[in-house]
């Protein structure tokens, strides 16, 4: 019998998913990435985000009620250094990240997966909405748009590399959420109801600026608001608290509505300007990953989107260096975020991503 | 799937005696055993026998010299808040050991929160405290030394009678952790010279849920828990009289076939031992080799992680531990481990199997058929063992 091992989170999907996976008749044996202090003091356990402290308790229970072993995995340490520090590094660097990418990537398909292989396992599996398969011709592991396109999950996944695809598995691609939400009901578990998470597990108020305030041993400075031209308009209290597109908690006052429409590490200042100077016209991005190739030779019409919550747009992707491209999009697009994702597709064929590195308006 | 148990220093199943012991002060004599009536008296006289039961078996002087507790955890931090409480005005110092159970570490910490000043015993590779490293820590403001008679990891026996008799030359409280060894081997209050000591009924095939503190008479100790005249005011709450039953018949029993078992799972352990240093290579026993408690045996298998070894036992149906149950799903290699001056590579690669009365050689014989294949496949996925096997080198050396 085949052996897998389940991340699970004690939510609806990956419960289910574990469910699947013992009727397809795998050796399914369950587990909880441990990957925040859970000496927390009694009281401050928060519902919701995918890994949300009290995950651990309902992922026992719903393997209990599956009838297969389980187990808590402590990865604090590894989330520390690949992810948290990460997060905080690029936040410091007047960007905007995505945790969930690198923790696919360098956390479930890597350490968790390692884990899995030594204890005999094939494949990890994961409860994301997303379907694989391989190219009969090339051979390569092909990822596409799970079957619920209001689901759909496969831009978190983008850097994974053609070995760990070869070792996953997506039991729930090919079904719709309502489907899965009644076979949690059939099933009887209680996380029936549980609603989707998509908060930063880490951060349960989801107050990022505090948290790098209190977790980076550097000090956040305060800062000046300019407008494109440099001109003064006022202070703030250090870039970590902006995003690209922001419009609430500047405290500046004008005539017109302002939002963020740049941040600058290096001279600490951040730029507010008109809605009209939100839009970019395209991207520069790196740290590419190609999963449908293994490298963008010539320039294609592909759609893109540029965060987990956009609608996928039209836009031509052209190749700078092996690990440079450039994004012109047919029409101009909001709140384009250094740090954020780029994730390119064909229809539902998802081709590959990078970080956006830059916006141009 | 055959399952085998090897993980007796977490718990014991309980034995059939005791359960028949326990079952009539559920439903039938229920009583409260602090109601004047029939009812309670019943059940007052249920506690005062096995309360008298357990004095004997420990060597008390009287049974009131016997708190029946809620745990080994509690009487562990009843022991030591009790008494840092009651002798605040006489000192502030606190002496212990580097290797303790975490109800006595953890609540060490807390009392140095607290304004206490503790020292901290350093112990030697072998897992052993040296009397005279207590005799030199101690000050005149030193109320109280707690070090544990066999240690839940490695189960090394520490000499308690010989650091007992120091103490009392000098009339200084002497407290001592026996959860792990009463039961195992013989725990006498006297011959080990202690003023205090806790045990947990669950480790020698009892009952969860009910410990003892054995305080000797005369020992001033202030209360905690506070709401009741039960435990002679030192520790309020209706007793766990089935529990307590339970405790001291399980206590009865172990000790009735105590030189018995002794011998044959030393035999076990022995074997298991020669066994695995056989057979493997790159591993090695923590812990003095004969000082040790009959069924404790702890392996570190160099450049493997012990979570995985565990798993993948467990995935074959045998029951070890990586450390104490109680800090398991921590991934901090142990403070036992650290504090014999193993290097952190190698405590985290750490296996501890503890065999009980049932154990038979067949069941170690599997688990010695099973162990080489796990070893094996998880060090084929280690890159240090790949370059350590390659370069012959030993892997770590002692780090203190």
């Amino acid at each position: 019998m085949t052996r897998v091992i389940m991340a699970m989170s004690g939510g609806v999907d990956s419960s289910v998913a574990a469910a699947l996976l013992l009727e397809q008749g795998y050796d399914v044996i369950g587990v909880t990435m441990q990957i925040w202090d859970s000496d927390l003091p009694y009281g401050t356990e928060v519902e919701g985000g995918c890994c949300s402290l009290g995950a651990v308790e309902d992922a026992r229970a719903v393997a209990n009620k599956l009838g297969i072993p389980y187990y808590v995995l402590n990865f604090q340490a590894p989330f520390r250094e690949k992810v948290i520090d990460y997060f905080v590094a690029e936040y410091l660097r007047g960007r905007t990240p995505n945790p969930c990418i690198v923790c696919n990537h360098s956390l479930k398909f890597a350490n968790l997966l390692d884990k899995g292989l030594s204890l005999g396992g094939e494949f990890v599996a994961t409860g994301h909405y997303v379907q694989k398969e391989q190219d009969r011709e090339s051979g390569r592991w092909l990822l596409r748009k799970g079957i619920d396109g209001g689901k759909d999950q496969s831009y978190v996944l983008y850097g994974l590399s053609q070995d760990q695809l070869a070792h996953s598995l997506f039991p729930l691609g090919g079904f719709e959420k309502v489907k899965i939400r009644q076979m949690a009901a059939d099933l009887g578990l209680k996380v029936a109801d549980k609603p989707d998470s998509q908060e930063i597990c880490f951060v349960p108020d989801q107050d990022y600026g505090r948290f790098i305030r209190e977790y980076s041993s550097e000090a956040v400075k305060p800062g000046k608001f300019v407008d494109p031209d440099g001109n003064i308009l006022g202070e703030h209290q250090g870039i970590t608290n902006f995003t690209i597109g922001q419009r609430k908690g500047l405290g500046i006052a004008a005539g017109v509505p302002l939002y963020v429409v740049e941040i600058r590490p290096a001279t600490n200042e951040v730029v507010l300007s008109t809605n009209e100077d939100v839009f970019a016209k395209g991207l520069q991005a790196s740290s590419l990953n190609w999963i449908a190739f293994s490298e963008l030779l010539s320039p294609r019409e592909v759609e893109v989107k540029i965060r987990y919550s956009a609608k996928p747009v039209s836009a031509r992707v052209s190749p700078l260096t092996s690990d440079q491209i450039r994004v012109d999009f047919n029409t101009a697009q909001r709140a384009v975020t250094p740090g954020q994702a780029v994730v390119f597709y064909q229809g539902d064929l998802m081709l590959g991503g990078g970080t956006i590195d830059q916006a141009f308006r | 799937m055959e399952r085998i148990y090897f993980d007796h220093a977490a718990t014991t199943p309980v034995e059939p005696q005791v359960v028949t012991a326990m079952i009539p002060y559920f439903s039938q004599s229920f009583g409260n055993p602090s109601s004047i009536h029939w009812f309670g008296r019943e059940n007052r006289k249920a506690i005062d026998e096995a309360r008298t039961v357990v004095a004997r078996e420990l060597g008390a002087g009287e049974p009131s010299e016997i708190i029946f507790t809620g745990s080994g955890s509690e009487s562990d931090n009843m022991a030591l808040k009790g008494v840092a409480s009651a002798l605040r005005k006489k000192g502030n110092h606190i002496i212990t050991s580097a290797i303790e159970h975490h109800a006595i570490f953890d609540t060490c910490k807390y009392l140095e929160k607290q304004g206490f000043e503790i020292t901290y015993i350093p112990v030697s590779e072998a897992g052993l405290i040296d009397p005279l490293d207590v005799k030199n820590a101690l000050t005149d403001k030193t109320i109280l030394v707690s070090i544990m008679h066999a240690n839940n990891e490695v189960g090394t026996i520490q000499p308690i009678a010989e650091i007992g008799r120091l103490l009392r030359e000098r009339k200084i409280l002497f407290h001592t952790d026996a959860v792990q060894s009463v039961g195992s081997i013989p725990v006498n209050v006297n011959e080990l010279l202690v003023d205090m000591l806790s045990l947990s009924a669950h480790k020698f095939y009892g009952p969860k849920g009910v410990g003892v503190l054995y305080v000797r008479k005369g020992t001033l100790i202030d209360s905690f828990i506070h709401g009741g005249s039960q435990e002679r005011n030192r520790r309020a709450g209706t007793e766990n009289v089935a529990g307590i039953v339970g405790l001291a018949k399980a206590l009865q029993l172990a000790n009735g076939n105590l030189a018995a078992n002794q011998v044959t799972i030393t035999e076990l352990r022995n074997y298991l031992i020669e066994e695995v240093l056989r057979r493997i290579d790159h591993v090695r026993l923590n812990g003095d080799r004969s000082k040790r408690l009959p069924g404790n045996i702890n392996f570190s298998f160099e450049y493997i992680e012990g979570e995985s070894l565990l798993l993948s036992l467990d995935l074959k149906g045998i029951a070890a531990s990586s450390g104490s149950a109680c800090t398991s799903g921590s991934l901090e290699p142990s403070h036992v481990l650290l504090g014999m001056g193993i290097c952190h590579e190698i405590a985290h690669g750490s296996l501890r199997l503890t065999l009980g009365k049932s154990n038979t050689k067949t069941e170690i014989d599997y688990f010695l058929e099973v162990l080489p294949e796990i070893v094996n496949k998880l060090r084929g996925m280690s890159p240090l063992y790949d370059s350590a096997v390659r370069k012959e080198c030993s892997g770590c050396t002692r780090t203190k």
